[in-house]
């Protein structure tokens, strides 16, 4: 965190003078290491395993909040006969279809319920929901498509959503209770096989469960907080799920100084989920329809839309978004436009992109502020996608690799690519920084802040808002006057910003009020619950609706902290309605009283009949804790007064997930994609539906794993990292001379054992070899860097910050030149964070002679397009 | 800027100003003046970002001054400079802070490898420079460097020009438009710290950002630091905040904790911009018993003056007896 977001670390500062403990699980010892009271070194790629042996003490040694367990989580819930959990079936789970290279998750519901995944990923039952079998494969098996296209999975047998009310034991002692399931299935995450497999002496593995443990419970909160450490895995989206079981078993979700918070990779990336830039999704988490025949909103609403929770009235914010968007042309007779929104008809995230490009399906490419010839895993594989183009525009600070790869890319001075061939048409546009436009940052709080323009952007650079809708403008100019209904969704959009000063920059407070919406007079709302299915509100993404209450920005409210509680609710503006923590019903106690004094948030007002506190209750402000929802009610009435997930189908926080992942329903340790050693706990060796298959391909050949032939070849665990002085791909740091000079080249961080172990010099060369790529950097020894023992064997890390290419003032050989493209199956993102390696001294071989010496590695290790794609 | 110029050509009284920690800003010719400004940096709380360095880069436009990977842990900029004006040590130690488990475990011989410690340059070095000491025990120090703004700045006392001033904040600062690249103040600074820039030949450092103070603003690595390592304000306020930061350090078994450059009564009257470290200062590349450089100067004058007297006399003596020839 000091490394990636000095400025967020001041508060953990702040934390520590405080009295808190910073306990720091990295491989590698950082600038947080620096400051933190325990550093705990792990094997890169076995956070499952370690969190998992902690949720294993947990309940092995009772320390779990049972109050809190009991009443806000799944525990209790009876799952149903047929489930088969990865200790039965050593390391996968029921369902499992090895062809398909997918789950069927019928088996993982409660039993006489059908439970409808939160957000987002809820698609894969629709062909049951909506009484079709359109999504079925010609053999009667479902297609893979949807799945691809990130859509977690959902179960149900069959017809509509089927409510009902799901078995519980409140004892928590049925043995197919969701608890006794956890306990099971945690029961082998014993302190010496997380040492075995994480490489983290037992000692310092129990310190830690303790520490975590005396610092949970009714008085004393803990805090977790991530980077893409955790995400960058084939099992990235269990990562984070094995953290919210251990926090929703300590009590620490939805309560002051708990939580579990995503450090984001840049700023406002949690902006640009919520009104998003991925392919398979509409703002505010509403899926992107499917391309399944017949389609209309009805069905769409039918297939997507749980009757229990807030996303019951999922109609009604759906309509408001295409209000927002198509204005008058949009009416109850013709859907809404719903028409008009674009189809999937299978996965385009970016790596499918680059597959398309290579086949030719994808002819054009934007880059806005991205640098995939360095920033994306297997660079060459980005470059030879857009090579492959008919066009390409980026728009970026500086003239980035992925703009000048043509002239001067790896290809290019290796022969393989010859700028005369190349027939992508790139165009370059310089673009306005934060500080030269308006706009408003989200980040993992969610919490919007605007920012003001403190400069015009020089020369031709523009802002990001300013390209679209005068691209956008330009297009509608273009086709003005067309009668092909082709052009309508573009010839509807409301698209009338107004604009200022010389080079008519559109006023982006104009776009927050859209975002916010308004009702049928123009009135800004103030409220998601105020949003209608009749087409009378406009609302651009349901959950900033507020963000622009009585037409003021309340993003850019800047009150200071001693003005206000300690929640500062008047310092910017969070969604959903201002609270800042989510689900802080969970905060008080069934009865609604806080937990304790010290941790009160929000409690229930028997006098006044409502709840109150420090924070905006994440609750309906009237529900009782002793209200209970009468048969047959729906959306938030349905909750009783003691379900504070109020976005969850059943109002509780899931230890266990029925629906909604692709990969199993409780996270499991797997080895890597690469990795040196075999899986002590399972004979699955990897993720058996990771994704894969799609991107086999010459230049991204992977390697044979633990103790497969050949494996010894890349005997190292390598993992890819930022360092505080370089951002990401380097864009916006390694052409600037006052950064570049921090940090002026790509360098390798070893231990002085693995050192020794392949005669590296101190500030020399070092070539490092996967089966993908070799590429040279610098050798720094350091003591920072520590070999571990697992299962017997030493473990050397080889530490590769990725921030580097070929152009600007910092320049060096990409660490992405070596990584590979299996992708986690929820979200699609690549494994980056550990791989496995060689390492040799002195400086790569240049020329043909650089892919000479990969393909003997090849040879060696005996690597076939077929190698480590097993299931 | 208004006092710049009553500043010109003004001389220090050196003999005032040597005896003890009497206001600088008083000695400096200000009947009224604002409180001695100053930094306390805490590098128990430095994170390392380099924050400081970039944002002093930016506020007084220096130039970049070498893109060089050193190998020295993650410092590439090496030392305070002509053109670096903050810089950001790394220290890589086998030390325990107090109760910090590191949870580093190396098991060969890391300090045949590490050679002669700390100090080793990065090419005779087999690995990152460190400390020795026992396995097992590891910290990683961050420390930013500055100019020490001395009560009794040697820099100042020798510059023939009177492009070095002392400010009205207590702060000593040197004009680019006056320097003329004499360099006798380079020699003269106890730390090292003031450098002439290559192919410009006028000495550079730090001005504690002088522009900004003057409009009431915070010098600008002060205002970067995320971790409040550095902190600005006036001297006395600071010196209280190191006092208690000290004791809260020591009570957390924090042992080696100390201040460096608080002591009114070291050799160079006390530093305007001190340091809580956790080691020894040549740990940090700091002089463990800085002394003002000009200290003896008063007493040399007098030598001086009273050889002068005798070789004046003397020449007289000879032109007295010249005449009677």
């Amino acid at each position: 965190m000091a490394e990636c977001h000095p400025v967020g670390f001041q508060w953990v500062v702040e934390a520590k003078a405080r009295g808190a403990k910073i306990i720091h699980v990295d491989p590698r010892f950082t600038r947080t290491s620096a400051l933190a009271d325990i550093h705990v070194p792990l094997r890169a790629g076995t956070d499952i395993a370690f969190l998992g042996g902690i949720i294993n003490y947990v309940l092995a040694n009772e320390k779990y909040f049972r109050d809190y367990v009991v009443a806000y989580t799944n525990a209790g819930t009876i799952l149903t006969e047929d489930y088969r959990d990865t200790e039965d079936l050593d390391g996968v789970f029921s369902g499992l279809d090895v062809d398909e290279r997918s789950y069927d998750f019928h088996t993982w519901q409660y039993e006489g319920m059908e439970v409808q995944a939160a957000a987002g990923h809820r698609d894969l039952e629709y062909q049951d929901k909506a009484g079709g079998k359109s999504a079925q494969g010609k053999n009667g098996k479902r297609s893979g498509a949807v799945r691809q296209s990130a859509r977690g999975e959902s179960h149900g047998s069959g017809g509509v959503a089927i409510t009902g009310n799901p078995r519980v034991d409140p004892t928590l002692q049925h043995p197919r209770c969701v608890f006794q399931v956890l306990k099971r299935h945690y029961a082998r995450y014993s302190p010496e096989m997380v040492s075995d497999i994480c490489g983290v002496p037992v000692d310092t593995f129990l310190q830690i469960c303790e520490l975590l443990v005396e610092n949970s419970g009714r008085d004393r909160t803990s805090a977790f907080v991530y980077s893409v450490g955790w995400t960058q895995h084939t099992v990235g989206v269990q990562y984070i799920r094995t953290a919210a079981i251990l926090q929703q078993l300590l009590g620490n979700m939805g309560r002051p100084g708990g939580g579990i918070m995503a450090l984001r990779g840049h700023a406002s990336i949690q902006g640009s989920t919520d009104i998003p830039t991925l392919f398979n999704l509409l703002p505010g988490y509403i899926p992107m329809p499917h391309a399944h025949s017949n389609q209309d909103l009805d069905s769409f609403i039918q297939g997507e839309s749980p009757k229990k929770s807030y996303w019951a009235e999922m109609r009604a914010y759906t309509v408001s978004l295409l209000k927002s968007w198509w204005g008058p042309a949009a009416t109850p007779d013709n859907d809404f436009c719903f028409d008009y929104l674009p189809r999937l008809t299978g996965s385009h995230s970016t790596y499918e992109t680059v597959m398309a490009q290579l086949a030719g399906d994808c002819k054009g490419y934007f880059l806005l502020g991205e640098n995939p010839a360095v920033g994306s895993a297997n660079a060459k594989m980005q470059r030879l996608g857009m090579a492959n183009l008919e066009w390409l525009v980026v728009r970026d600070f500086s003239l980035i690799e992925s703009a000048t790869w043509w002239k001067d890319g790896p290809e290019i001075e290796s022969g393989e690519l010859k700028p005369e061939d190349i027939g992508t048409e790139v165009f370059f546009l310089p673009a306005a920084a934060h500080t030269e436009k308006d706009g408003s940052f989200t980040n993992t709080q969610r919490m919007l802040q605007w920012h003001h323009q403190a400069v015009e952007p020089a020369g031709d650079a523009r802002s990001d808002l300013w390209f679209t809708f005068h691209l956008g403008r330009k297009i509608r100019e273009k086709l003005a006057g067309s009668t092909d209904d082709m052009d309508r969704p573009v010839l509807d959009l409301t698209w009338d910003y107004p604009t200022k000063g010389s080079v008519a920059e559109p006023e982006a407070e104009a776009v927050l009020a859209e975002i916010n919406g308004w009702d049928s007079e123009g009135a800004p709302l103030t409220s998601y619950e105020q949003l209608n299915e009749d087409g009378s509100t406009a609302c651009g993404c349901w959950i900033y609706c507020g963000v622009y209450t009585n037409g003021i920005n309340q993003a850019a409210r800047r009150k200071p902290a001693m003005l206000q509680n300690w929640v500062a609710n008047e310092w910017g503006w969070a969604w959903p309605a201002n609270r800042r923590i989510l689900y802080n019903r969970a905060s008080a106690d069934p009865d609604g009283k806080p937990w304790s004094e010290r941790k009160a948030l929000v409690w229930w007002d028997e006098d006044k009949a409502k709840w109150t506190g420090h924070d905006i209750p994440d609750f309906s402000a009237a529900k009782s804790p002793h209200y209970r929802p009468p048969t047959g009610a729906t959306g938030a009435e349905a909750l009783s007064g003691v379900d504070p997930f109020v976005m969850q189908a059943d109002g509780k926080s899931w230890l266990f997930v029925p629906a909604g992942l692709t990969d199993g329903p409780l996270p499991t340790h797997y080895e890597p994609q690469e990795s040196p050693v075999p899986n002590l706990l399972y004979r699955q060796q990897r993720n058996p539906v990771r994704e894969i298959t799609a991107m086999v391909h010459p230049n991204d050949r992977f390697q044979p794993s633990g103790d497969e032939p050949g494996a010894e070849v890349f005997p190292y665990v390598c993992s890819t990292y930022r360092i505080a002085e370089h951002h990401t791909a380097g864009g916006m740091t390694r052409f600037q001379p006052y950064l570049a000079e921090l940090a002026p080249e790509f360098f390798c961080e070893v231990s002085p054992e693995l050192a020794a172990e392949r005669g590296l010099e101190h500030a020399g060369w070092a070539t490092i070899i996967t089966a993908r790529a070799a590429i040279e950097a610098r050798v720094m020894v350091t003591e920072r860097i520590t070999p571990m023992t697992v299962q017997g064997k030493r473990i050397h890390h080889v530490g590769l910050p990725y921030h580097w290419g070929h152009s600007g003032l910092a320049t060096g050989d990409p660490a992405n030149e070596l990584t590979h493209l299996s992708l986690d199956p929820n979200v699609h993102i690549q494994e980056v964070k550990v791989l496995a390696c060689d390492i040799q001294p002195g400086r790569r071989p240049r020329g043909r002679a650089r892919d000479a010496l990969v393909e003997t590695y090849q040879r060696r290790a005996g690597i076939t397009e077929r190698t480590g794609t097993e299931v | 800027m208004a006092p710049v110029d009553i500043q010109i050509g003004r001389r220090p009284n050196l003999e005032g100003a040597l005896l003890g920690d009497t206001d600088p800003a008083t000695q400096g010719g200000y009947s009224e003046h604002p409180p001695r400004m100053g930094f306390f940096t805490d590098t128990s709380v430095c994170i390392g970002c380099k924050a400081c360095e970039v944002a002093c880069k930016e506020w007084n436009a220096i130039p970049e001054d070498g893109l060089v990977f050193t190998g020295m842990s993650m410092d590439n900029s090496q030392g305070l400079g002509a053109s670096t004006w903050r810089h950001v040590a790394f220290i890589e130690q086998r030390k325990p802070i107090a109760a910090q488990d590191p949870g580093i475990r190396h098991d060969t011989d890391v300090l045949a490898l590490a050679g002669q410690g700390s100090g080793t340059p990065p090419d005779q070095a087999a690995m990152t420079p460190t400390t020795p000491g026992a396995d097992g025990e590891f910290r990683w120090l961050m420390a930013s460097d500055v100019c020490k703004h001395c009560t009794h700045a040697a820099c100042l006392d020798v510059c023939p020009t009177g492009s070095l001033f002392r400010t009205e904040f207590g702060t000593v600062v040197v004009q680019e438009d006056i320097c003329n690249g004499c360099g006798y103040c380079i020699p003269a600074c106890p730390y090292g710290v003031i450098d002439q820039r290559k192919g410009d030949g006028r000495a550079w450092k730090c001005t504690l950002c002088y522009d900004r103070l003057s409009v009431g603003q915070e010098p600008a690595c002060a205002k970067s630091c995320p971790t409040n390592s550095i902190q600005f304000g006036p001297l006395d306020e600071l010196r209280e905040r190191a006092d208690a930061r000290l004791a809260r350090l020591h009570e957390a078994g924090v042992a080696d904790a100390r201040l460096y450059g608080r002591d009114p009564d070291d050799g160079v009257g006390g530093d305007g911009a001190f340091f809580l470290l956790l080691d020894e200062p040549e740990v940090y590349g700091l002089p463990p018993d800085p002394v003002v450089t000009t200290r003896d100067l008063p007493s040399m004058w007098k030598h001086v003056a009273a050889a002068a007297v005798t070789l004046v006399g003397g020449a007289l003596a000879a032109f007295a007896a010249g005449r009677r020839i």
